[in-house]
């Protein structure tokens, strides 16, 4: 019988074990796929929102405002990629202009930092926008962030401090038995005295297995493109239109990898894992951007991909009991800003919702930290030169794209939460993620995981278990 | 910091052929840093025929080609180093590279030759509409998959592009059992090599579509099939014309663009053909580090990757010795129908012979080439037909070039 059992591991479903993780209880995590963060947080626009746009009062505005500020601590402890770059909304036209000064309001009643901004202030720090530029309001606490490695440093914590993660695990059926609940997946069963619900995409598919529910998750679909790198700074800030009823609209930023994000587009659609990209809805996105920068050299794409944002019926995160039980809490609906509000919701979830439930009793050992990365970028020459001596599988690279050594791959495959796939190494450490988009490394990899898990190369999944690369040795094709 | 008279970085054939020419010239201080663990590049995984025909006179596979190579770099003592990748160059040509044995080293470098070969361009640098499944493949990966791996990628295969490597894939997967079910072309014409179309798709029977592309992928985990849809004259999708076609397997030979990344850490001026600029003597604009082969502009046939490479390790020694041509530079323009040409600038103290090499924009036939200066008709050849996918060249010998003293301008002229 497990204390709190977890379902999906997202970044909401991930920090929250995380957060469990400093108290002594039996947390289990359960995802569908075979990799943490491998649906929208693995497609998103890595940005840490400042808070100035959700309405006044909602948990996104909140959460958003909660949670940015503990992106400082959080990345350093999960040793991950952040960057407070600052975002800039931008007017173009006179209406736009005017719609600036509510922007302004709104994020007043919110608490965030902002500072209006004249057509020559924006041109003098962003000198690639627009000439249209009207004005805009810079919100200095807004930044980037490595999303892929937030979720897998943040679960690869909680399992150091004790929390179980059960990969390919899709729930079937949850039932309520007296004071606990037996949840079946297609594999297993597991018996939870506490079930938090972060389905992400198919939350309410999961919320109804307990009870009838009066909102619904509807998947709302975004393209993006990734440009390759090319002049540093070529976009300092994270560029928005204004918001519209849509959504923030389509962001030109950079990355925290040195690439620049362009998208999203904002379609609602009737399936929950359509992640294909469209021509159309990409060249509407484009036409969007270059509105706002002129001079984005889109010949430097390396790829485009989708997310889906799961969006609730309220239009607003549900953090909250079902009602029918408080030992079932629904975690749902959280679209953006929910990258940057899943730390504060996962505090507020142990803090306000699991603690009434159980004794949290502090555990003495508990470490806030992740085993250090090399960072061999980082260090200088003298100790770079006395790491690669004692860790000479760093000195041989695997992905010459992206820079990416034998010795961090191995390090990878040794951690508690390792790929299994060629994707989740691609995540974790950037191989494949370059302008040759894998052609080159793929092979390398794909015998690296075939070796570390004792497994046939045929096994070895471009992304989640139905996926494979390879179907036959040759001479075996029938 | 070591000192290094010359640092060739790729060990393929454009690499090899110039540590060979530069140590024939005199270069003893050279190094070829390789990041593969053999020399040779892709050639490789090339292991159907149809190499050394200009060089060798002979129909050599990829793998006995680049041995001949191989044995010289030997039998000269020139030094590699293998597994090891090149993170760094400056302007200053300081070199940084790194490996097992030596952790990460700085070398001084007189002179560099950058070899590093193309890639392949992406589905995501095409956009391809659809879904992000499994059973999207560039050629080169499915080659080096099935011939140095011994893996197949697929058995029911749609091929986009008909690139080179499209071609032979084509072929090499029909043999080893797998089902090609057609190649299909984005523009009127294919892009690869009259004889491969021949000995890849026409003698297997398998089918070619031009002016048609993928509109979309369908697949959940692995591809399940892709649509094609005819294209109109300026490539967008005709809608109506969607043909379904059942595959588990989608290749991709969508263009091959020169591999620069370390050149455009140093701000090189880059040409449109994705590789630098270049004088006669493969020197880039930056003084010393020189370039040929693939990563200069993507050649179809390794015999010409050879003979440029000789042509930068000939231009490195001559610039080691002080004996490169440096006066002011005579830029080479592109007239009516040509989409590239290397050199893009030549100098005007030049006394050795030139060739130019260039591709046509699209298809033509009965033409001319035409190269001027200054209104000055300098060379006018005749030929039957030229196409994109075959790189022509035009030799001019030192006399004609010494004629030359302002913009050469390369031209097509009808008939």
């Amino acid at each position: 019988m497990h204390d709190v059992l977890i379902i999906g591991a997202g970044i909401t479903g991930t920090l929250i074990a995380r957060e469990l993780s400093r108290y002594k209880l039996d947390v289990v995590v359960l995802e569908k796929s075979n990799d943490v963060g491998n649906k929208t947080t693995n497609a998103n626009s890595a940005i840490i929102h400042s808070g100035c746009d959700p309405e006044p009062g909602t948990n996104k505005a909140k959460f958003n405002v909660l949670g940015n500020p503990m992106f400082d601590e959080l990345a350093k402890q999960l040793d991950v990629s952040f960057r407070r770059n600052g975002s800039l909304t931008i007017a173009l036209d006179d209406e736009q202009l005017r719609a600036l000064d509510d922007l302004l309001k709104r994020s007043k009643i919110n608490g965030v930092p902002a500072t209006r901004l004249t057509k020559e202030q924006v041109l003098e720090i962003e000198p690639r926008i627009s000439q249209q530029v009207r004005g805009a309001i810079l919100f200095p606490t807004a930044g980037i962030i490595d999303p892929f490695n937030l979720c897998i440093h943040a679960m690869e914590n909680a399992i150091d401090n004790g929390v179980h993660l059960f990969l390919k695990q899709e729930v079937t059926a949850i039932e309520k038995v007296n004071d606990y609940f037996v949840v079946k997946t297609k594999a297993q069963e597991f018996t939870s005295r506490i079930v938090i619900n972060a389905a992400g995409n198919y939350a309410d598919i999961i919320a109804q297995m307990v009870e009838p529910i009066d909102w619904s998750i509807t998947s709302r679909k975004g393209e993006y493109f990734i440009l390759d790198h090319f002049g540093k700074d070529f976009v300092k800030h994270t560029i928005f239109p204004l918001p519209s009823a849509k959504g923030k609209g389509v962001l030109v930023s950079p990355t925290t990898s040195d690439n620049y994000i362009v998208g999203p587009s904002s379609e609602v659609i009737p399936s929950r894992d359509d992640y294909a990209t469209d021509g159309l809805t990409l060249q509407n996105v484009k036409q969007q951007a270059l509105a706002m920068v002129p001079s984005i050299p889109f010949g430097k794409v390396i790829r485009v991909f989708s997310g889906l944002r799961p969006s609730c019926s309220r239009h607003d995160f549900i953090i909250e009991y079902a009602k029918s039980t408080d030992r079932f809490i629904n975690v749902a609906g959280i679209e953006s800003p929910g990258l940057v509000s899943s730390p504060a919701i996962a505090r507020y979830v142990v803090n306000e919702l699991v603690k009434p439930l159980i004794s949290l009793i502090n555990k003495e050992d508990f470490n806030p930290f992740v085993r250090p990365y090399a960072h061999l970028k980082e260090m200088d020459e003298k100790s770079k030169e006395s790491f690669l001596k004692q860790n000479p599988e760093y000195g041989q690279l695997v992905c010459s794209c992206e820079k990416v050594s034998l010795g961090e791959i191995k390090d990878l495959l040794s951690r508690s939460c390792p790929p299994h796939s060629v994707k989740g190494v691609k995540r974790r450490t950037r191989a494949g993620f370059g302008r040759c988009q894998g052609g080159f490394c793929q092979p390398k990899v794909v015998f690296l995981l075939a070796n570390h898990y004792g497994i046939s190369p045929l096994d070895v999944p471009l992304d989640d278990v139905d996926s494979p690369i390879l179907v036959s040795r040759v001479k075996e094709v029938k | 910091m070591e000192n290094i008279d010359l640092v060739i970085i790729g060990g393929g054939s454009a690499g090899m052929a110039a540590a060979i020419q530069a140590k024939k010239e005199g270069v003893d201080n050279l190094l070829i840093i390789e990041k593969m663990n053999v020399l040779g590049g892709i050639l490789n995984q090339c292991i159907h025929n149809g190499f050394g025909l200009t060089e060798f006179k002979e129909e050599l596979t990829g793998p006995e080609y680049l041995q001949r190579f191989v044995d010289q770099i030997h039998q000269m003592d020139i030094h590699y180093k293998l597994n090891t990748a090149v993170t760094n160059i400056s302007k200053d040509k300081v070199v940084t590279f790194s490996n097992q044995e030596d952790g990460s080293v700085t070398v001084q470098a007189k002179a560099i030759i950058m070899a590093t070969g193309c890639y392949e361009r992406s589905a995501g640098a095409i956009q391809l509409p659809g879904d992000r499944c499994s059973g999207i493949i560039t050629a080169g990966t499915a080659q080096k998959y099935l011939n140095i791996h011994g893996y197949l990628c697929g058995k029911r295969i749609v091929i986009l592009g008909s690139g080179d490597i499209g071609l032979i894939m084509a072929r090499r997967l029909t043999l080893e059992g797998a089902k090609v079910i057609c190649v299909s072309e984005i523009m009127p014409y294919s892009n690869g090599l009259n004889r491969n179309i021949a000995q890849c798709l026409n003698d297997y029977q398998i089918p070619l579509y031009l002016s048609r592309s993928v509109s979309r992928v369908i697949g959940k985990g692995r591809l399940e099939k892709v649509v094609l849809s005819a294209v109109d004259e300026k490539l967008n999708f005709i809608p109506g014309t969607e043909m379904e076609i059942p595959c588990d397997t989608l290749i991709l030979s969508v263009g091959l663009i020169p591999y620069v990344s370390l050149l455009e850490n140093i701000d090189t001026p880059m040409s449109s053909t994705k590789g630098a600029i270049v004088s006669e003597h493969m020197e880039t604009a930056v003084d010393g580090i020189f370039t040929c082969g693939n990563c200069l502009h993507v050649h179809d046939v390794v015999d010409f990757v050879t003979d440029e490479g000789r042509l930068a390790g000939h231009g490195a020694a001559l610039y080691l010795k002080h004996l490169l041509p440096s006066d002011k530079s005579i830029p080479v323009s592109l007239g009516e129908g040509i989409s590239y040409v290397v050199p893009q600038n030549i100098k005007s103290d030049n006394r050795e012979d030139i060739t130019f090499k260039f591709r046509v924009k699209k298809p033509i036939k009965d033409v001319y080439i035409v190269v001027e200066s200054d209104h000055q008709v300098i060379s006018k050849i005749f030929k039957p037909a030229l196409i994109p996918s075959e790189m022509a060249m035009v030799k001019l010998d030192s006399q004609k070039i010494s004629q030359i003293k302002s913009e050469v301008v390369i031209r097509l002229e009808g008939r």
